[in-house]
């Protein structure tokens, strides 16, 4: 039970600014008293409460798991003595599925799917684009992978899928533009923010030459950045799909 | 109560949701492809029930409390008509809600020890203060991120020009960061948007997008959050080279 004290304090700290910027605004600045200040009070309470079992929970289950997950899926026990990049591949596939069902499952990307649906006027479908993002970030997170177990820089990586995303914006359709860059950050959620950098940091730790400190963070950027480029991709040939068929009729 | 107890449990069902991929999963590896044992596996049982109702406690939380008055808030800024205290209101809201972002909490940490175990950090007061400049760094570049994406939905820029400037920023920043902070500086972009900041900045973006003439909340609404999820890059890269 002491164990769980001192997060209880932290987290206070922690929640606290973003109480005083709202109440402090409402009070001060627009000076009108808090509606159902009751019901704001035990909501305050329940998010306090609430993140310190989760940040406990997170050290408990979520970073040991993607820790073990790393550890085994590379221990040589499994896949042999003396592999290449190459004899890793059920690292890259477990990458690519936990990137997939964690990004198909988020409930953020469904609000802001069924909202492109009704920007694009219907032509952006509101299952194809959840599938366009979550094969963005599984591949991002394979891909990543790949990267702490090749040791390549991730700078690399990260300036060309920059280049990539400003090419596509040029020819990607006006309206869908700011929603893509959007997809980015949305994908990434709670849950899958600490499995996936524990999966990094395991990564980098179990593999010979490689420093956690300099590979083992990352993923999460690969996550966030190949969204929008499947985004974009998926926009364009949706919006071919919708012009074609306009010019047939 | 019993109104109560009933909306909870729909709320847990949902936290269980959205677990359900991520230990599908790893249920998937393990019993199939890898075959071995999780060692210390009645903590991490302990510790999922923990995720979810912790998840679940602060997702309804937010939904009594935060959301409504940030929401309204938001709104009423914007009606107000003073730009300066709309521009003040949303460097708070992004601080605000980035400092207490779950996700960065538990990477800022992750950052810490890892930095601890590589030696740029000796002791542990240290170890506390490079965690905590960590996250309010990235929680001062969000709050500069949502008050320039204002800045953008009443001036009219072109978002395509605002991320192509952070693009290139990001890349000057790489060439001079110690290659330690990179990954982490790369990371803290996806990390900070997440469950409390989201909802709020894009309350925000599209209350301000709908009370200007000729702006639509559908297409300026966007773009908030492709803002704030670049700033915090460059801005940890700073914070590296300074370290």
């Amino acid at each position: 039970m002491v164990e769980l004290l001192q997060p209880f304090i932290d987290m206070f700290v922690d929640v606290a600014p973003i109480v005083l910027v709202l109440f402090g605004f409402q009070m001060l600045v627009l000076r009108q008293k808090i509606p159902h200040l009751k019901r704001v009070i035990i909501g305050f309470i329940l998010v306090w409460i609430g993140l310190t079992f989760f940040i406990v929970g997170l050290e408990k289950a979520l970073f040991p798991l993607g820790k073990i997950m790393a550890t085994q899926l590379t221990s040589p026990a499994f896949i042999g003595n003396n592999v290449g990049w190459g004899g890793y591949y059920w690292v890259y596939i477990f990458a690519f599925t936990i990137g997939f069902s964690t990004a198909i499952a988020e409930p953020s990307l469904l609000a802001v799917a069924i909202k492109a649906n009704q920007v694009s006027g219907g032509w952006i479908k509101i299952w194809s684009l959840r599938i366009a993002v979550a094969l963005g970030v599984a591949i991002g997170i394979a891909l990543g992978s790949f990267r702490i177990i090749s040791g390549v820089p991730i700078h690399y990586f990260i300036i060309s899928g920059y280049i990539i995303v400003l090419m596509q914006t040029y020819f990607a359709p006006k309206e869908i533009i700011a929603l893509a860059y959007d997809s980015g950050g949305v994908a990434t959620s709670t849950v899958t923010v600490p499995l996936i950098t524990a999966l990094g940091l395991g990564l980098a730790s179990t593999i010979d030459g490689r420093s956690t400190l300099i590979d083992g963070f990352g993923l999460i950027a690969f996550a966030s950045l190949f969204p929008i480029i499947s985004v974009l991709a998926y926009a364009q040939i949706a919006n071919y799909i919708n012009r074609r068929g306009k010019d047939a009729l | 109560m019993k109104k109560i107890i009933f909306a909870f449990s729909k709320k847990l069902l949902a936290s269980v949701q959205d677990l359900a991929p991520v230990f599908l999963v790893i249920a998937f590896f393990q019993l199939l492809v890898l075959q071995q044992s999780i060692p210390d596996f009645g903590n991490i049982i302990l510790g999922t029930v923990f995720v979810l109702l912790g998840l679940t406690l602060f997702v309804y939380g937010l939904n009594l409390g935060l959301f409504p008055i940030g929401e309204a808030l938001a709104f009423a800024f914007v009606k107000k008509g003073s730009l300066i205290w709309l521009l003040i209101f949303a460097f708070a809201l992004g601080f605000g809600t980035t400092i207490a972002e779950p996700a960065l909490i538990a990477v800022a940490n992750e950052a810490g020890s890892v930095a601890r175990l590589g030696g740029i950090i000796q002791t542990d007061s240290q170890l506390l203060i490079y965690t905590q400049m960590l996250r309010y760094t990235v929680a001062t570049s969000v709050g500069i991120a949502v008050l320039i994406g204002v800045l953008r939905i009443i001036k009219g820029w072109s978002l395509t020009h605002l991320i192509i400037g952070g693009y290139i920023l990001v890349i000057i920043a790489t060439i001079f960061a110690p290659e330690n902070i990179i990954g982490i500086a790369y990371d803290s972009g996806g990390v900070t948007t997440s469950t409390i900041t989201v909802p709020l900045i894009t309350a925000l973006g599209v209350g301000l997008s709908s009370s200007i003439r000729g702006r639509s909340p559908m297409v300026d609404g966007f773009g908030m959050i492709a803002i704030a999820s670049l700033f915090p890059i460059v801005a940890v890269m700073i914070f590296g080279i300074l370290w």
